[in-house]
């Protein structure tokens, strides 16, 4: 496969947008037990908490994945029981979810998940704050549904 | 087999606890389980506990899963002890690196009980 291409245009080519979707759906099913489904980008999400997590190597870019307090605390509770309760436990959730959702993407992409590398995730919490790549490159973005509440998952490729 | 006592070493709580629950789940009674971060916590943690079973991540800040591997081969109290990975890296060559550093089994994460169960029960001898 050639590596001259921008990532942009192989996310086109090769339809990465269901591959993301498909490893978001898997860690919500497998790590916390609720299927989540792909929803109306229209659903606005209030971004209280947001995970990121780095890639760097044959795949640069980093992937966010956005929500409201009530629901990364609801998605703490599902992977812990209700022993989460602290809003440290809360971000270590939505980051691990982070985590797992940008390892499981670059595994399922041949040809990059060998020379990918994943940075330790970094949660912000509080919505008052833009997000601003200095790299050129585009972004695939979806919304998820995850028992009724919008999940917005974005991968911001840089080339 | 007695109860184990094991170690489970990632930098997130979250995913120490369901590493826990999973042990749980697979049927492995548990006497005893240290927590550490990273690797540096980890090697420290062996200097006053003795266990039967590792599991860990890899990515991880101040010392990462492999180095720990790495290191942990000189620890006394700790030879022979298995080491199962467990994490988001899932290429062939952490496989590889993992097992030729010294670990016994790769589980890679988004993972079942069932993962867990199939990959911990041999290498503590117990039938699945």
């Amino acid at each position: 496969m050639s590596t001259d291409i921008s990532f942009a245009t192989r996310a086109h080519e090769e339809n990465w947008l269901p591959i993301l979707e498909l490893a978001v759906e898997e860690v919500f099913e497998i790590m916390l037990g609720c299927r989540v489904k792909p929803a109306s980008s229209e659903h606005l999400v209030n971004g209280e908490f947001t995970a990121m997590v780095g890639l760097a190597g044959a795949l640069c870019g980093v992937l966010t994945i956005r929500c409201d307090a009530k629901t990364a605390r609801h998605v703490a509770k599902s992977m812990l029981g209700d022993t989460a309760d602290s809003e440290q436990q809360v971000a270590d959730a939505l980051g691990e979810v982070c985590n797992m959702v940008a390892g499981n993407f670059k595994n399922k992409l041949a040809g990059t998940d060998e020379r990918c590398l994943l940075s330790v995730p970094t949660v912000i919490s509080g919505g008052e704050y833009s997000f601003r790549s200095m790299a050129e490159g585009d972004s695939l973005d979806t919304v998820l549904l995850f028992e009724g509440a919008p999940v917005a998952v974005r991968l911001q490729l840089q080339d | 087999m007695d109860k184990v006592r094991a170690l489970i070493i990632d930098d997130s709580s979250v995913m120490r606890k369901i590493v826990e629950r999973s042990l749980r789940q697979a049927g492995i009674e548990l006497e005893k389980v240290v927590e550490a971060s990273n690797g540096v916590e980890a090697l420290a943690a062996l200097q006053s506990n003795v266990v039967d079973l590792i599991l860990c991540d890899i990515n991880m800040p101040v010392m990462d899963g492999l180095e720990f591997v790495r290191q942990v081969a000189t620890v006394q109290s700790a030879k022979g002890v298995p080491i199962v990975m467990i994490t988001t890296e899932g290429s062939e060559s952490h496989v590889v690196a993992a097992l030729s550093a010294g670990a016994r089994g790769y589980i890679r994460k988004p993972f079942t009980p069932d993962q867990v169960k199939e990959h911990v029960l041999s290498l503590l001898g117990k039938k699945p």
